[in-house]
């Protein structure tokens, strides 16, 4: 009992507390904005509709790259792939590197202003953690691990799915909470291309000096990738501790 | 039962074969050692049985059929697999690892569950302690138990194990041998076993197949091997001093020294006395019921313990082994424990005489007068 209590808290009860303090600070500052400039960009709707925004391009870019970055992480450790793995590595490792501003904007100029220019944008930023990780994850299984499945006779599809997956699940999930976090602090910058999200909150701040409502986004944008890092991190814990107790 | 016939395997991107034009034919029940330093192909040849490498040139039969017309898959099924490092998946449970054969080959639960049961009893591993660890929990010797189990989980004809014991302690690696032995009596698998040590070569196999540089060099049994090395390598291989060697191929039965003192339970104190100044070993053994052995009274046991009958001053013996141990694991029991002999019992712990230092050392030098 005490263990389904602890577990139940460990699901919902931190993320709630996490919600309730956001909730608390939003309340405090739209009634106490400190002034009519400052009280004209902090009321809920606005408030709640750049949360939505942000959430928005998090969700459809870290869902995108997901779908996308870890089956290609797991089609470049095949055998016949082995060697464009390689290369992919370091231009994966090589793209990090680039400013996420820079990615925004360069893609602003291909593909115009707009939600869809910072959802692909973001997306692309995302792929290279989860990519990478992925691939990382699998290559470093042990590879008498893999040998012994072989000539156990599993085929190539079961041991994907019961050996290496599963031995790389922390790795994998390591990658997506860095994307995670990488994402939500980028998504404020979409705000340069029209994308909406917590940054237009930062952007309009720091246009009127109004510090109140810079700290309102900043706040904001810190505090969803608290809540996402640890609600990840708990499945992660979920997946691999899971047969421990089956 | 498998027969490789003028079998070759270069890798791709080198000039020299692994595996040499090398033709082997090993019987059925029988384990065939394949010895050698690293690098002479052994493990190559044993990992092209299963196919996890396929052979350049040659044809490997299993039972009447050549293993490239076989499903690759059913192959594997069909055959136990122990690697070096034994291979665990980390994040099954033990129960889970063993089940892995049976489950791929769509077995009913409940007999699963029985087998797995069945085989963790069989090396020795409490199912209802252990089935729910995970290999990290385990020491080595025990995941090596398991290693084991989860080859034998389909019952396969035929197992290849590839330096099964190789990464635990000596002491360890003696009694699962010896473990492994008396299975194999029972169960009478055709084994293909590599190794580089040639002591184990010589204690588990029927036949030993010495490989150099990819080539087959002898393949014989066990003591024709030592008394007849074909070439300087093979001679170098076993050793120069080859009797000391031998005490792998004897067992304790074959010495036993039954001429002992013993006395029972309730045998008086002057009567014990007697048959220890009388004996040789200045000690008696003490035996319960149906033979058993129960330990020993020596002179000083006599002066320090107070009493009547010999329940009162036996001391547990502990220098003892079974009558299916080799001489040198009798050997090397009476080292570690420091005393010149060492007490044979039976499976059931019947005693059944002693070995004295003198004894082995006298099968030794008569040896080596042979030679």
């Amino acid at each position: 009992m005490q263990m389904i209590i602890k577990n139940w808290f460990r699901w919902l009860g931190v993320p709630l507390i996490l919600i309730l303090i956001s909730a608390a600070f939003v309340i405090y500052v739209v009634n106490n904005p400190g002034g009519a400039m400052a009280a004209r960009s902090l009321t809920y709707q606005n408030v709640l509709r750049y949360l939505r925004e942000h959430v928005h391009l998090v969700f459809v870019a870290l869902g995108l790259a997901t779908a996308v970055g870890v089956p290609a992480g797991i089609l470049l450790t095949r055998p016949k792939l082995r060697r464009i793995g390689k290369v992919v590595e370091n231009i994966v490792n090589v793209g990090q590197t680039i400013p996420s501003l820079a990615i925004l904007a360069l893609f602003y100029v291909y593909l115009g202003l707009g939600f869809r220019t910072g959802v692909f944008a973001l997306w692309l930023y995302c792929i290279l953690p989860i990519l990478r990780n992925t691939y990382a994850g699998i290559k470093s299984i042990e590879p008498g691990i893999i040998e012994a499945a072989l000539g156990m006779g599993m085929n190539p599809v079961k041991i994907l799915t019961r050996i290496e997956l599963p031995l790389s699940y922390p790795v994998i999930m390591a990658g997506i909470r860095t994307a995670v976090v990488i994402c939500v602090g980028t998504a404020t910058m979409a705000t340069f291309i029209g994308a909406g999200g917590l940054g237009d909150l930062i952007v309009t701040g720091l246009s009127v000096r109004r510090t109140i409502i810079i700290l309102t986004g900043a706040f904001l944008s810190a505090m969803l990738a608290i809540i996402l890092d640890y609600i990840l991190g708990q499945v992660e814990q979920y997946l691999t501790g899971r047969d421990v107790n089956s | 039962m498998i027969k490789l016939e003028n079998v070759t395997k270069i890798f791709p991107g080198s000039d020299i074969p692994a595996v040499d034009n090398l033709s082997l034919d090993i019987k059925e029940g029988e384990v065939c050692v394949l010895v050698g330093p690293s690098g002479c192909g052994k493990t190559t040849t044993m990992k092209m049985i299963n196919r996890i490498y396929d052979p350049t040139e040659g044809r490997i039969i299993l039972g009447d059929k050549d293993i490239m017309d076989t499903n690759i898959i059913q192959l594997r099924l069909n055959i136990g697999y122990v690697i070096q490092e034994i291979g665990l998946f980390p994040h099954l449970s033990i129960e889970d690892n063993v089940a892995t054969v049976p489950r791929e080959l769509k077995w009913p639960k409940e007999k699963v569950k029985q087998r797995v049961d069945e085989l963790l009893t069989l090396v020795g591993l409490e199912p209802e302690i252990y089935g729910k660890r995970r290999p990290s929990h385990l020491s080595g010797g025990q995941r090596q138990r398991v290693g084991v189990a989860r080859a034998m989980a389909a019952d396969p004809p035929v197992m290849l194990m590839d330096e099964p014991f190789g990464a635990v302690d000596p002491i360890t690696r003696n009694r699962l041998q010896n473990e492994f032995l008396r299975l194999q009596e029972q169960l009478k698998k055709t084994i293909v076993f590599v190794t580089h040590d040639i002591d184990e070569a010589i204690k588990m196999g029927d036949k030993i197949a010495a490989m150099q540089e990819g080539r087959l060099i002898q393949y014989s049994d066990p003591d024709e091997l030592l008394s007849t090395p074909k070439n300087e390598f093979v001679a170098n291989l076993v050793g120069r001093n080859r009797s000391i060697k031998r005490l792998h191929l004897m067992h304790t039965r074959d010495v036993l020294n039954n001429d002992v003192a013993y006395v029972k339970l309730k045998t008086p104190l002057e009567e014990i006395e007697q048959k220890v100044k009388d004996s040789k070993l200045r000690a008696v053994m003490v035996l319960g019921d149906d033979n058993k052995l129960m330990g020993i009274i020596s002179k000083e046991d006599i002066k320090r313990e107070k009493g009547e009958v010999a329940a009162d001053y036996y001391q547990e013996i502990l220098n003892t082994c079974t009558d299916d141990a080799t001489l040198n694991d009798a050997l090397s029991v009476m080292l570690s424990y420091g005393e010149g002999f060492i007490a044979v019992t039976d499976g059931q712990e019947r005693f059944k005489g002693i070995i004295t230092v003198g004894d082995i050392f006298g099968v030794v030098k008569d040896d080596a007068n042979d030679n």
